[in-house]
């Protein structure tokens, strides 16, 4: 930690032990590590994209016991004991992609994908809650997450079309 | 960037953690959602050498409409999240503004963090919260190793970014008073992209008779200068029935009272335009509002 902080003393550490993607993981870091530096470096989970660092692009964005947060505007030290699910998460049980995830490749949601993490995890949070939007709602729920390549028309398209396949999974689901 | 270094103290009670402000002070910053604060320190505009963190502290989390010898208040404790607010439907019953208000504070996912005391104590001169406090003629609580004071929302805000609030104080509540009577309010925004900080924000709130005259309206307007602005136009709009308000002269006299500075967003002469034609459409929709309030109360 020395070479971090060349003029000034060591930092202290602190423990800190999150439950990712339901699996409990642990790093001593100091104060100042940001969620998503300490799921990046620290725990190696390098789905979770940084783009700005100052809580504006929304690629890192994260769900924090069930809800979306911006991981950049965060330290780790404030969520010891949370419950985080990246993208690695969102992905099902059995390691198939999730419906968003689905619909994103289908529509073609995607182009560089480096927003896409933030897409993701904001798009299944918000179908939790809102499971059939109107393509207003889906315009809506997108509004503070940035995409420089698509032009978020195939990115609206994707949320209409993983509503569906998640309605049609419900559908399916047996009882 | 990466913030600078700090020491982080996370206190568990307000005691413990005015303590911590008394001992460290000006070189102490209270952190809660983090959502205004951590951009700050990850641009390094600030870096304070301590971060007390009071989002653990459970006497804070605290969203309640309260009854006082006044009439009714919503108080919101300093380690609540907007949503929570926002969504809360006793808040929402008694203080439709609220909402009116916070749902045009950023995003969702940065409403689930931030809190609405967070956005006080930050004063930022976009920020709705500080005038939507001073729309109401709320007040904040903040106490001290000494003890505690209550700082009306005329004293609050001092200039952009900064407040009344001492260095070893910790606010610890805010109190959005519960307008009595029938009335009715609307908050619009012009901003470049949905979420983004208003280029100019306008809330009105009106208090309406029983024979259907307003009795009183105001506007608050973020944005338009260093700290909220809060302009009366109970005379301006005059004594006609409230469908009938004459919301082009209260326009015209919020366009001749507010004096916003240029910027790389919009002009001086743009905002002052906005200023007047949003008060007009906040006020009309105030006006809906209180009939729409009026309906479904005839209905129960």
């Amino acid at each position: 930690m020395t070479a971090m902080t060349p003029t000034g003393p060591a930092e202290s550490l602190h423990e800190v032990t999150l439950t990712v993607n339901g699996v409990p993981r642990s790093a001593s870091v100091p104060a100042r590590r940001l969620l998503s530096d300490f799921l990046r470096h620290d725990l190696g989970l390098t789905g979770t994209h940084v783009g700005c660092e100052h809580g504006v692009c929304g690629a890192c964005t994260v769900l924090v016991d069930g809800e979306t947060i911006r991981s950049c505007l965060q330290f780790a030290v404030m969520h010891d004991g949370a419950e985080v699910t990246t993208v690695e998460g969102c992905a099902r049980g059995d390691g198939e992609l999730s419906a968003v995830q689905r619909a994103f490749g289908e529509c073609h949601g995607l182009q560089c994908g480096f927003c896409t993490p933030g897409f993701v995890t904001t798009v299944t949070a918000y179908l939790d809650q809102h499971p059939d939007p109107s393509e207003a709602e889906a315009r809506e729920a997108i509004t503070g997450n940035l995409c420089r390549c698509t032009g978020y028309q195939n990115i609206v398209a994707s949320v209409l079309r993983a509503a569906q396949l998640r309605r049609e999974e419900r559908e399916e689901a047996p009882g | 960037m990466k913030p600078s270094g700090f020491a982080y103290h996370r206190p568990g009670t307000v005691a413990d953690a005015v303590a911590l402000l008394g001992e460290h002070g000006p070189e102490a910053k209270v952190l809660a959602g983090g959502q205004s604060l951590v951009p700050l320190l990850n641009m390094r505009l600030a870096a304070p050498a301590h971060l007390v963190d009071v989002n653990r502290i459970d006497e804070l989390d605290v969203v309640r409409v309260a009854s006082v010898d006044a009439g009714q208040v919503v108080r919101v404790g300093a380690a609540a999240r907007h949503s929570r607010v926002e969504h809360d439907p006793l808040v929402h019953a008694a203080l439709p503004l609220l909402r009116q208000a916070l749902v045009l504070v950023a995003h969702p996912t940065i409403r689930h963090r931030g809190t609405t005391v967070g956005s006080l104590a930050h004063a930022d001169p976009a920020g709705e919260m500080p005038a939507v406090l001073a729309l109401l003629g709320g007040s904040v609580t903040v106490r001290s190793q000494h003890g505690q004071r209550e700082i009306r929302a005329a004293d609050f805000v001092t200039g952009p970014m900064t407040t009344s609030v001492r260095a070893d104080e910790l606010v610890t509540e805010a109190s959005f008073p519960v307008p009595p009577g029938r009335t009715g309010s609307a908050w619009v925004e012009v901003a470049r992209r949905a979420g983004d900080y208003a280029v100019c924000g306008v809330g009105v709130l009106i208090a309406v008779d029983d024979d259907d005259r307003i009795r009183q309206a105001r506007a608050a307007l973020v944005s338009m200068g260093p700290v909220p602005v809060v302009v009366d136009l109970t005379d301006a709009v005059g004594a006609a029935p409230f469908d009938q308000a004459d919301w082009a002269a209260a326009a015209r006299l919020v366009t001749a009272r507010v004096e916003p500075d240029d910027d790389i967003h919009a002009t001086a002469a743009y905002r002052r335009q906005l200023a007047g034609v949003l008060t007009a459409r906040a006020g009309r929709g105030a006006v809906d509002h209180a009939a729409t309030r009026a309906e479904a109360r005839a209905r129960r």
